[in-house]
């Protein structure tokens, strides 16, 4: 593995929290950084080059890059991505990472397709292999998840792509730290990866479900039996989606107990 | 130029207070805040500048409504690509709060914390002379939790993660020192203008 990034092992227990001598009340901080993150792969713009693309569910595909000089990337990391009009207009959008770091010199991106989306509606209606973008990355580092404690994944709609990135890499890697993910949808349909599910998931169906299957939002009863099973250690909590899930989901959590500084959330937009 | 086959673009529409690299986000304000939002009433928040200064002092919510009203009209951009035109945020100037505590003249910085432990680092010159607020409405209304209520800091020349939301205090230094973001590959300052979304931009 070729990654830039390196963790910086367990987080001290207020890292950054509040500069010296400041007068912040004694409330915990909800986000310290897990990694220190490569600022050359995160000024370069690199040429990516499509090679597949995979239909997930009706509204969203995978674009497989091929990105030669890609630096390597923690699961849940993102990155920038940029096209280019002929009269030099450009849009760029961030976009989480849904492979694992495989050293294999190609990334994954699973895109839902927004209406009136000038990039993603590119990305479904034009794009084929053999066409180019631009991405610079891996960026940020609070929502990477080196795969070094137990993690709690909650995501809804697309915001299962950076935590199917963790599943993947603990998959790959073979690791036996815990991880469970819970991952809601409108329907069994829209549920992206949904072959790739193992054990580690819950799914939970907002608007339509199989026969049998309760149809509903995620509740507390959703998150309770997880939070029973603490890991050694506790959980380190990922929630990922639209503000409206985001807010959701981590009440959930911290009415479960689970401390609100060890939720990372990470909303679209 | 790497022109990507067969892309167009929306309409252009020029507008000339949209930074490079943004998009106008119309009605639109996503949140995009990496903690959980937290439960703070008015009669919890607290606000407190320190470090040097002559006298360091915290603010109630009802000693900093004390202090003169002022808005800011106008527009705010974020590293994510979005910018949104036209908003208004009411509260008051931080001229006025730093006016009870004298900034030291060694004072070249500041840290901005939240309740929630967030922080963010700026210039000192960023947040004096009238360029940045502490505000506790939005269009009138108090400004709703999940954008920071009851009261954020607004420094709307500078991407807006480093108006920190549920603002607690500013701690003035002699050098600069990186906040959350900053610490996680993010620009020191965060000028839209000239794209500073990252280290090394």
């Amino acid at each position: 593995m070729t990654d830039t990034v390196t963790t910086t092992g367990t987080a001290p227990a207020h890292p950054r929290a509040r500069p010296t001598g400041s007068g912040a009340p004694a409330t915990r901080f909800a986000v310290p950084g897990r990694i220190s993150v490569s600022e050359q792969a995160a000024t370069v713009w690199q040429t990516a080059m499509l090679t597949r693309i995979r239909r997930e569910t009706p509204h969203a595909a995978t674009f497989r890059l091929a990105v030669p000089e890609w630096a390597g990337h923690l699961p849940g990391q993102h990155l920038m991505l940029r096209l280019t009009a002929p009269d030099g207009y450009v849009a760029q959008r961030h976009y989480s990472i849904a492979s694992a770091p495989d050293g294999s010199g190609h990334i994954e991106l699973t895109l839902d397709r927004v209406p009136d989306g000038e990039v993603s509606g590119w990305f479904h209606t034009v794009a084929r292999p053999g066409d180019t973008v631009e991405v610079r990355g891996p960026l940020s580092g609070f929502f990477a998840w080196p795969g070094d404690r137990p993690a709690l994944l909650l995501g809804a709609g697309s915001g299962v792509v950076p935590l199917m990135s963790m599943v993947r890499h603990r998959r790959g890697r073979g690791l036996t730290v815990p991880l469970r993910m819970l991952v809601s949808a409108r329907s069994p349909e829209e549920l992206i990866y949904s072959a790739e599910l193992g054990e580690e998931t819950t799914t939970v169906f907002t608007r339509s479900a199989p026969q049998g299957v309760p149809v509903g939002r995620m509740t507390a009863a959703h998150v309770a039996p997880l939070l029973a099973e603490q890991p050694p250690g506790g959980w380190e909590a990922y929630v990922c989606g639209s503000n409206g899930f985001a807010e959701h989901a981590s009440r959930l959590l911290v009415a479960a107990g689970q401390p609100v500084d060890r939720i990372r959330i990470e909303r679209f937009g | 130029m790497n022109v990507t086959r067969g892309f167009t673009g929306r309409p252009r529409v020029p507008h000339p207070g949209l930074p490079p690299g943004q998009y106008d986000a119309g009605e639109d304000w996503p949140v995009l805040s990496a903690e959980v939002t937290p439960d703070l009433a008015p009669a919890d928040w607290s606000f407190r500048i320190d470090g040097l200064v002559e006298r360091p002092h915290t603010w109630n919510w009802d000693a900093a409504h004390a202090l003169p009203a002022s808005a800011y009209d106008g527009d705010i951009h974020c590293v994510t690509g979005w910018s949104k035109f036209g908003v208004r945020f009411g509260g008051v100037s931080l001229d006025a709060f730093f006016a009870v505590v004298r900034p030291h003249v060694s004072a070249t910085h500041v840290v901005a914390a939240s309740h929630t432990g967030y922080t963010t680092n700026l210039p000192l010159a960023d947040v004096t002379g009238g360029r940045a607020w502490i505000v506790w409405e939005y269009d009138g209304r108090p400004l709703p939790s999940e954008h920071g209520g009851p009261a954020r800091l607004v420094v709307p020349h500078l991407y807006f993660w480093k108006s920190a939301k549920w603002i607690a205090g500013l701690t003035l230094l002699d050098h600069d020192e990186p906040g959350f973001w900053e610490g996680n590959g993010y620009h020191g300052r965060g000028n839209p203008w000239e794209e500073q979304r990252y280290s090394g931009d």
